[in-house]
């Protein structure tokens, strides 16, 4: 697959503010792409700067092969769906769809075939006479899709646009998004803070935390194989221990953690090296005896039903409450009791945690490949 | 009983609103219809009024001599009211995209001289467009001219003065405007291919227009009646509606006459308001509550 479009070392500063801190990717040609990260995590900014409404301090952004690094936002082969929809409130429906084409002097009858082939991709047939004002929050999210696609450009940039509506209307306009991506072909870059959504309707993820690129890749990949401790909290709900690497064997690992040891598989780590561990509350397990590989017990809170599976919550000695998920009518151990906790190894993720290199080098160890491969994230 | 009840239930209304009825009545109210009134007296022979009912006043308003000096009068106002545009429109402009300590600067030169009497500052540009005055020795001694210019007491005097008392008055509905315009649709405009120019004229111009209705009402309104503009500028070479309604009272003693006048005027001014609330414009803006 080509690259649609190419980030490459972009930075950008507000003042002193560093907001974007050397990010590159590539989005592929056909792409729904989205940037994830909470609030202030820079997605938008970096948004911002591929429409050409911001401009990188530094590094470049090529569009479809090209430069497009110092071009004007009206120079550019990409069109922007605004959170706050930014429809011209002073036109109508029809001149707000028109807009793009009227400012590349199309013809008038071109103009009119293509407003009413968008109306009815956006399901708003009938609605060319009516102002942004008389239209319901999802109306007004259809007309300014169907504004930006008629210039049928080669990306189209989504800042979170489903960020005003309710969630009934959200979780059916994701659907629609997806459908029309996938019938037009166009490239998708989706800005949210919403995981699920994110996860949802993405062909690739973006994880962002304060300016950085934190992962990038399939849903699947982000959700079961996160690469740093911020990324697993922030994809749905996970278990996350800060352990250290007792011993190595072949394909497993000996952790041990704040309050007791537990096992996974080897990801290339070292000894004594100082990692994270990320636990679904799906994968947890518990049991009435101890399970090989595993010493690490707590007492049970809570169970709490939630619908087709319950939520316990078993507190650990240093007070780290830990999540579990478990099907409806599994057995499970009764509050108050004391009860044992393991997982299969290879359901825990691990992470290379940034202290390890500290860690590595007091202790000379071989820093080994993974060294590289962290310092290169 | 009842009425007795009802008074108490409206008690503490009349208590707190009526301090304000009585402000308006005695200093707004009760004068407009006193104006109202005498514009359908008479004069008396010595100067006074005469109250017999007559429409005479209001007749002859429209003789050929009072039709020149509205055409000048509106003239002037509308020439002071576009001059006003094209110097405010940039000024609000900018003065809207600036940061905010630079705005509050802006802010104060426009509003600062509004605390001087505007007669002195008018008087300033008589020593400055007079013949002897500052703009003519500068030319002569650049030797751009061998004459001094007549600049005073001609009509361009009199819109130069007009749009300098007057200006503020534009500047601030503009600003207001200019400044409530969502700069995502600048955005937007721009991503959909418009240049800076086409940007301004589909989305700018049309969203601010009711600032420059609101700014224009505001000028034309009292360009139609700064007498002491024309006075001094215009040495008496330029009659306007408000020398007219000026000398009624003062130099011809004929109080019925400029009562008619003025009621003429407040209407031509309601009726301008109207036509801005009716398309879409908010009193508010106008500044004048």
């Amino acid at each position: 697959m080509k690259p649609m479009v190419e980030i490459t070392n972009v930075n950008k500063y507000y003042g002193d503010n560093h907001v974007v801190k050397d990010v590159s990717f590539s989005i592929f040609d056909g792409e729904f792409l989205t940037m994830l990260g909470p609030s202030g995590c820079g997605k938008t900014t970096t948004l911002r700067m591929i429409a050409g409404f911001e401009e990188p301090t530094n590094g470049s952004i090529l569009v479809g092969g090209e430069n497009v690094s110092d071009k004007e936002p009206f120079e550019r082969d990409v069109n922007t769906v605004f959170q706050s929809y930014a429809l011209f409130p002073h036109k109508t429906i029809y001149d707000n769809i028109a807009f793009g084409l009227k400012m590349k002097k199309v013809k008038k009858e071109e103009i009119k075939e293509r407003v009413t082939e968008m109306l009815s991709l956006v399901q708003l047939e009938g609605f060319e006479k009516r102002m942004p004002s008389q239209l319901s929050g999802g109306q007004k999210q259809r007309v300014a899709i169907a504004r930006a696609l008629i210039n049928r450009p080669k990306v189209l940039l989504l800042d979170e646009p489903l960020g005003a509506l309710d969630l009934k209307l959200r979780k059916q306009m994701q659907i629609e998004l997806k459908r029309l991506q996938k019938k037009l072909g166009i490239t998708f870059v989706y800005v949210t803070h919403d995981q699920e959504e994110a996860l949802t309707m993405s062909d690739r993820i973006a994880v962002m935390n304060g300016g950085i690129l934190e992962q990038l890749g399939t849903p699947d990949e982000i959700y079961e194989k996160p690469k740093s401790k911020f990324v697993a909290d922030f994809i749905g709900e996970s278990n996350v221990f800060e352990a250290r690497v007792e011993e190595v064997q072949k394909g497993a690992l000996s952790l041990r953690t704040e309050t007791g040891t537990v096992t996974a598989k080897n990801d290339a780590c070292v000894q004594n090296e100082i990692v994270y561990i990320s636990v679904r509350p799906e994968k947890l397990q518990f049991s009435e005896k101890e399970v090989e590989g595993f010493h690490l017990t707590g007492v049970v809170k809570e169970h709490i039903y939630v619908g087709s599976f319950i939520r316990s919550i078993v507190v650990l000695q240093n007070g780290f409450e830990v999540k579990l998920n478990r099907l409806a009518g599994s057995d499970l151990p009764p509050v108050a009791s004391v009860t044992n906790l393991y997982w299969e190894k290879e359901h825990a993720v691990v992470m290379h945690s940034r202290q390890h290199q500290i860690f590595s080098l007091i202790d000379n160890v071989d820093l080994g490949e993974h060294y590289e491969t962290e310092t290169a994230l | 009983m009842k009425l007795k009840q009802r008074f108490k239930k409206s008690l503490p209304k009349l208590v707190t609103v009526s301090p304000v009825s009585i402000w308006l009545l005695i200093l707004i109210a009760i004068p407009l219809v006193y104006v109202l009134v005498i514009s359908f007296a008479s004069r008396s022979p010595s100067g006074g009024i005469e109250f017999a009912f007559t429409l005479e006043n209001y007749g002859k308003l429209a003789s050929a001599d009072y039709l020149k000096i509205y055409g000048q009068s509106i003239l002037i106002a509308f020439f002071t009211t576009v001059i006003s545009i094209f110097i405010s429109y940039p000024f609000a402009y900018h003065m809207a995209n600036s940061s905010k300590t630079k705005r509050t600067i802006l802010m104060l030169l426009v509003i600062v001289p509004f605390w001087t009497n505007s007669l002195i500052r008018l008087y300033g540009w008589k020593t400055i467009l007079g013949t002897e005055g500052v703009l003519n020795n500068l030319l002569m001694d650049a030797h751009i001219i061998k004459e001094p210019l007549n600049m005073l007491f001609t009509t361009p005097a009199v819109v130069l003065g007009m749009c300098y008392t007057l200006l503020p008055f534009m500047i601030l509905p503009l600003y207001a405007s200019i400044e409530k315009l969502d700069r995502a649709l600048l955005e937007a405009a721009s991503d959909l291919g418009a240049k800076r120019i086409h940007s301004f004229f589909h989305v700018t111009l049309p969203l601010t227009s009711p600032g420059i209705f609101a700014g224009s009402i505001m000028v034309f309104i009292p360009a139609l009646g700064y007498f002491f503009v024309s006075d001094l500028l215009g040495g008496g070479n330029t009659m306007l509606i408000g020398n007219l309604i000026k000398n009624q009272f003062n130099t011809s003693q004929n109080w019925p006459l400029g009562a008619a006048l003025s009621i003429v005027l407040i209407i031509v001014t309601l009726i301008l308001v109207k036509i801005y609330t009716k398309v879409g414009g908010k009193i508010d803006d106008l500044g004048v509550a």
